[in-house]
């Protein structure tokens, strides 16, 4: 009710300024800041080819996390299973070489195996969100506690798989995917920008991202709309699943390995990348764009710390700092619009 | 009267930026008074309230406790004072149990530390005794009916040592007999020297118990005195600020023999609907009158797929409908504009395209790509042809006014396949002007359209102007018929009081 | 007021049942040695559910508490080793506070930002976890350079029993220490106006807000309490291993979880109790230590955890399911 009255007064500013463009120009600009402040800083280090290079490997993982992150919580949910996902999706795959290549070692394996095991990946992953959307649609568990037990399942799945270490030697193939290059470019960077743009269109073109956000917004009025809110969330968590065994694939290959414990920092950071992102845990608002930029920003601003030499753990503080810096300023600024 | 009354409002004005919330209002509460503040939604009555208790400050004007000002109000004064607001979510506590939501508040107003279950059993039993209610004492207040939640938020009125218990809305939950059973708790209430203010928009049960009525229109008292004084038809008058409506709205003929657009033959739902049988053909617009609780907005949600307990034919255009849900009833042609247009009906933060395609996502991405094209081309007609005010499509519907909100819920059905229009309270909380233009673009629809409507309202004069027919509804079952020359706002009137009659017996 | 409610009873049977069963399949689960050692790992996860169990009373959840555990642990022995000094109760007296400081930092946040409880515990986690790594050390203190007090302390024992072998066994005096905090929980969850004020704020914190509760001391009261009881538990758990590790606990806040949704807490609050929470300690830890004894391969463990969490928040969101009309 009351908001009803506040357009008449200073209404087209407000709504420009609070658009979510202008949240991913305000990112834009901090990228910026930080690349400006990290060359200041470091010019030799920081601008080195081997410095780029080495962020276009590693941050594709987390951005592909971070947006099936913002999936999860676009209809006001959360994933807290992904990493447990990715793991298991590349823990299944090199269980898979092992298996097909027996005594001969992973090595040897050709293209058709790493397809085959791509695929097997992927469909784990999408089985583990069908799970996850499952459990929260029809048996209305909250998405916090159906996905903190299925990831436990999940990694309790890899240990069983593994029986602990990690597994080593993927066919070259697979190794490609995590570290090679199409014309210069790192094949992860390659993927990661694919997969933005066609998530990108499917959640602002498509009937598929409004009906997700709509029921983000007021479930109940979703309902009154026709809207199948079961159903809708079901694919939303098949589609997060996959990004997350996505992420896990890139993660074994360009490491080289697979074990259940791999990337558990990573949960953190993509839950605040995603809201650094201009997502609403709450649901209903939430964009691709807005997600690969905060992920460049905080990727540009650890790899300088680490340039600088401050400790990893401190660059966590780092992280775990910025999400309550960012939560505290959304709601002053929520607070000052009403 | 010899003594001072026990509230006194002097001229009290608010204002919110630049909306005049009260405007110079004056009203008196005597002592163990039954008084009915009536008024639609934004008429004043919530911010009055607020102001009696003591959260919003007015801007102007003065209150008096037995003839005393006591300063400023704030809340815990307000309390002292023995003023006790029951507002429409009841504020209960639903996890814990009825003695626990009877005392909690006793026990924080003597700022006790600890809990004495013993003394909080005997004041929860005492209290339900002297209300000459049962209750199980150890029930938690989730598992209680609506009823039984609402006289546990008496109860704690009553234990905090009221004077004056402030009922916001208080019958919306409740069904005829229950209604009945808090009208006899609030007259023992009176009988112990607490007066009531009931404050509603549905003065219908009202009339039944108060003495006296205020009446708020536009943040202004616009009438007052005993009951006796008004019937509903002047209430209404009052509340809506509209003359009598002579207008008559006719259904163009029709075929006898042709396929009604909606078939209902003996259609039960659950405990709520029975056996109800009923045909609305095409271009006719029908309502459904009857108190709170009669079953209408149950059998609306039966007919929209939201009820799985349905037995019974229903038919669309002469095909069985049997929804398994709500896309099953969209699908078959049926639209449904429901009660609650800001938790139901819109999607706040969106846009004005994004909640008009919503219910019909189906046509304008018939794969998965959303042809945004066609979308806006229709959203921009649909834009028109409801004369919604706003600087364009893209803009949020919470930036729109009640009446243009209520513009787009309706609007987006015309972007469906609709054939059958159940509107449940059209007009609820929107300003005049607004009114008459949603009841012609209703209208519109039925004669161009060929669409049915069924109309479910409080609002007899709307009902009595904009229908063709108009059913009544009584515990469930369809009792009675007005139509052509029959159908006044007196015999409407005389029909609803038939049915209170019969169910107070 | 009803000691026990019917959700504690059912807990109980589903306890009784399991124990029947494990028993059956190998019957050295009744032997005195397994039950005791069952309960000496009660200790510090019961400990930190009890603390979860007062966040998820009041609607909140919490995975920061681990980390304040290892805070609370690791800064005190660090410094115990550094001034050389050697003693029980002011080490744990600081380890509780410096818990209860952190707790109050959560509260701050979720109630001055209004923000979900998962987000914010989530940052304090790290946060906390990140400074004390990157700040004060990454090594853990071994039982050679640990506090003799506190490796005393530790071993103390109610009971002791000797073995046929002549080995001797006993049970720890750590159990009082839980058994009294689980006590104390229960006296002020139930019989305090503060402890009745978190139970409302759960069930609805605008009602709580419009009956009087001053709800942000309730919810200072809440992260503090449930952050202080993790300090003491982390620097217990250090006495009970004479070892302090500052990764430790990782992943433990999932059992800890799991234990009270376990015991019929409700993640939307305003349900819980003690004793249930108590019992659903009691039925994980069970379960986690009898996979050997069943003959379960222990990398089984995670997933009998997760499908357990499953299944109790199942039970639980079929009790609390809400209906969307």
């Amino acid at each position: 009710m009351s908001q009803s009255g506040t357009v008449e007064n200073d209404g087209v500013g407000r709504l420009l300024l609070r658009s979510s463009g202008n949240t991913n120009v305000q990112l834009g600009v901090i990228c910026l800041l930080i690349l400006a402040v990290m060359t200041a800083l470091r010019p030799d280090m920081f601008l080195s080819s081997y410095n780029f290079e080495s962020m276009a490997f590693f941050m594709p993982e987390l951005g592909i996390l971070s947006v099936a992150m913002m999936i999860a919580m676009l209809t006001g949910g959360i994933d807290l299973s992904i990493i447990g996902v990715a793991n298991l999706a590349g823990i299944t795959a090199g269980t898979l070489f092992g298996y097909l290549a027996g005594e001969a070692g992973a090595g040897s394996l050709g293209a058709g195996a790493v397809i085959l095991g791509v695929g097997v990946g992927l469909i784990v992953g999408a089985l583990a969100g069908l799970l996850n959307g499952l459990l929260i649609s029809r048996l209305r568990i909250t998405p916090i506690l159906a996905t903190l037990g299925t990831g436990q399942v999940f990694i309790g799945l890899c240990l069983v798989l593994t029986g602990g270490p990690a597994i080593v030697g993927f066919p070259a193939g697979w190794t490609w995917l995590g570290n090679g290059k199409i014309a210069a470019i790192p094949v992860p960077l390659v993927l990661f920008a694919v997969l933005c743009v066609a998530l990108s269109l499917l959640l602002s073109r498509t009937s598929f991202g409004l009906r997700l956000k709509l029921i983000g917004t007021n479930p109940k009025a979703s309902l009154f709309a026709g809207i199948e809110r079961g159903r809708m969330i079901v694919w939303s968590y098949i589609l997060t699943g996959g990004l997350a065994a996505m992420a896990g694939i890139l993660l074994s290959a360009r490491t080289n390995a697979a074990k259940s414990d791999y990337g558990a920092s990573y949960l953190l950071q993509a839950v605040l990348i995603a809201v650094l992102g201009g997502t609403n845990p709450a649901g209903g608002k939430g964009n691709v764009l807005g997600v690969a930029l905060a992920v460049i920003s905080l990727t540009l601003l650890s790899s300088g710390f680490q340039m600088m030499r401050v400790s990893n753990h401190l660059i966590d503080f780092v992280w775990g700092a910025f999400l309550i810096a960012v939560i505290a300023l959304n709601s002053l600024r929520g607070r000052k619009g009403r | 009267m010899a003594s001072p009354p026990l509230i006194e409002l002097r001229g009290i004005s608010k204002r919110f930026g630049g909306v005049r919330a009260l405007d110079d209002v004056s009203m008196t509460i005597e002592r163990a008074e039954i008084r009915c503040l009536a008024g639609e939604n934004g008429s004043g009555k919530s911010t009055l309230i607020k102001i009696v208790s003591g959260v919003y400050q007015p801007d102007e004007g003065e209150i008096l406790f037995d003839g005393k000002s006591p300063g400023r109000l704030d809340p815990a004064t307000s309390i002292a004072h023995g003023i006790q607001v029951i507002y429409q979510d009841l504020s209960l506590f639903p996890t814990l149990t009825v003695v626990e939501n009877l005392f909690l508040n006793t026990y924080l107003r003597e700022r006790q530390k600890t809990v004495d279950w013993r003394r909080g059993r005997r004041m929860a039993r005492e209290v339900l005794d002297r209300l000459d209610v049962d209750l199980d004492l150890d029930a938690n207040v989730e598992t209680l009916p609506a009823a039984g939640r609402q006289i546990v938020a008496i109860a704690r009125a009553v234990l905090a040592e009221a004077r004056l218990i402030i009922m916001d809305e208080p019958t919306t939950a409740l069904t005829g007999r229950e209604v009945e059973r808090m009208f006899r708790i609030v007259r023992d209430l009176q009988q112990q020297g607490i007066a009531v203010l009931f404050v509603s928009h549905k003065m219908r049960e009202m009339l039944e118990i108060s003495e006296a009525l205020s009446v708020f229109r536009n943040g202004k008292k616009v009438a007052e005195g005993p009951i006796a004084e008004f019937d509903e038809r002047a209430i209404t008058r009052a509340m809506t600020g509209r003359d009598l409506n002579t207008g008559r709205f006719a259904a163009p003929r029709r075929d006898r023999d042709a396929t009604p657009r909606l078939t209902l033959e003996g259609v039960s739902v659950g405990d709520d609907v029975h056996d109800v049988s009923l045909r609305v053909m095409p271009g006719e617009v029908v309502g459904l009158s009857g108190r709170i609780g009669a079953g209408r907005t149950t059998l609306a949600k039966a007919i929209f797929g939201l009820r799985q307990d349905v037995t019974g034919r229903m038919e669309i255009d002469g095909a069985r409908l049997a929804p398994a849900s709500v896309s099953d009833a969209i699908a078959a042609g049926v639209a449904y504009v429901p009660e609650d247009r800001l938790s139901e009906g819109l999607f706040l933060g969106r846009s004005i395209r994004d909640n008009a395609i919503s219910a019909a996502m189906d046509r304008y991405a018939p794969r998965l790509w959303l042809d945004a094209g066609r979308a806006r081309t229709e959203t921009e007609r649909m834009f028109d042809d409801m004369q919604i005010v706003a600087p364009g499509t893209d803009v949020p519907v919470s930036t729109l006014s009640g009446g243009n909100q209520q513009r787009v819920v309706i609007g987006r059905w015309l972007m469906t396949d609709a054939r059958l229009l159940i509107l449940n309270g059209p007009t609820v909380g929107v300003d005049v002007g607004s009114k008459e233009q949603i009841h012609g673009i209703i209208h519109g629809l039925t004669r161009d359209r060929g669409l049915a409507v069924v109309m479910i309202s409080d609002d007899l004069p709307e009902l009595a102007a904009n229908c063709n027919r108009v059913l009544t509804m009584e515990d469930g079952r369809l009792t009675g018929e007005l139509a052509g020359d029959a159908l006044t706002e007196d015999a409407l009137e005389a029909s609803m009081a038939g049915a209170s009659a019969r169910e107070t017996a | 007021m009803k000691l026990f409610n019917n959700a504690d009873v059912v807990i109980a049977l589903i306890l009784l049942v399991a124990m029947v069963f494990i028993g059956l399949v190998n019957p050295a689960f009744w032997q005195l040695s397994n039950i005791f050692s069952l309960l000496k790992s009660n200790v510090v996860i019961g400990l930190m559910a009890l603390g979860v169990l007062l966040v998820m009373i009041s609607g909140g959840i919490d995975v920061s508490f681990t980390a304040f555990a290892v805070a609370g642990m690791y800064l005190v022995v660090r410094s115990m080793v550094a001034l050389d000094y050697d003693g029980v109760i002011l080490p744990f007296l600081c380890a509780t506070a410096i818990g209860g400081l952190l707790g109050l930092m959560n509260a701050g946040i979720i109630h001055k930002f209004n923000m979900i409880p998962l987000i914010v515990t989530l940052g304090t986690a790290s946060v906390v976890r990140g400074l004390v790594l990157g700040l004060v050390g990454t090594s853990n203190v071994n039982i050679n350079q640990m506090p003799d007090a506190l490796i005393a302390f530790g071993r103390t024992d109610i009971a002791t029993l000797e073995r046929a072998n002549g080995t001797t066994y006993g049970l720890t005096a750590m159990i009082a220490i839980y058994v009294a905090a689980a006590l104390c929980m229960h006296l002020v969850l139930t019989r305090t106006m503060i402890g009745r004020s978190v139970y409302a704020y759960g069930a609805d914190p605008e009602a709580a807000k419009r009956v009087g509760f001053k709800t942000g001391r309730t919810m200072i009261f809440v992260y503090c309490t449930a952050g202080a009881l993790a300090g003491f538990a982390g620097l217990l758990h250090s006495s009970m291993i004479w070892l302090a590790n500052p990764r430790d606990f990782v992943g433990l806040e999932l059992d800890v979880i799991a234990a009270v949704v376990l015991g019929g807490a409700s993640i939307f609050g305003g349900r819980g109790t003690v004793l249930g929470t108590v019992l659903g300690v009691f039925i994980l830890v069970m379960i986690q230590n009898s996979l050997i004894l069943m003959g379960i391969d222990t990398t089984w463990q995670r997933v009998v955890v997760g499908a357990m969490l499953l299944a109790a928040v199942t039970v639980t969101a079929l009790r609390d399911r809400r209906a969307l009309v």
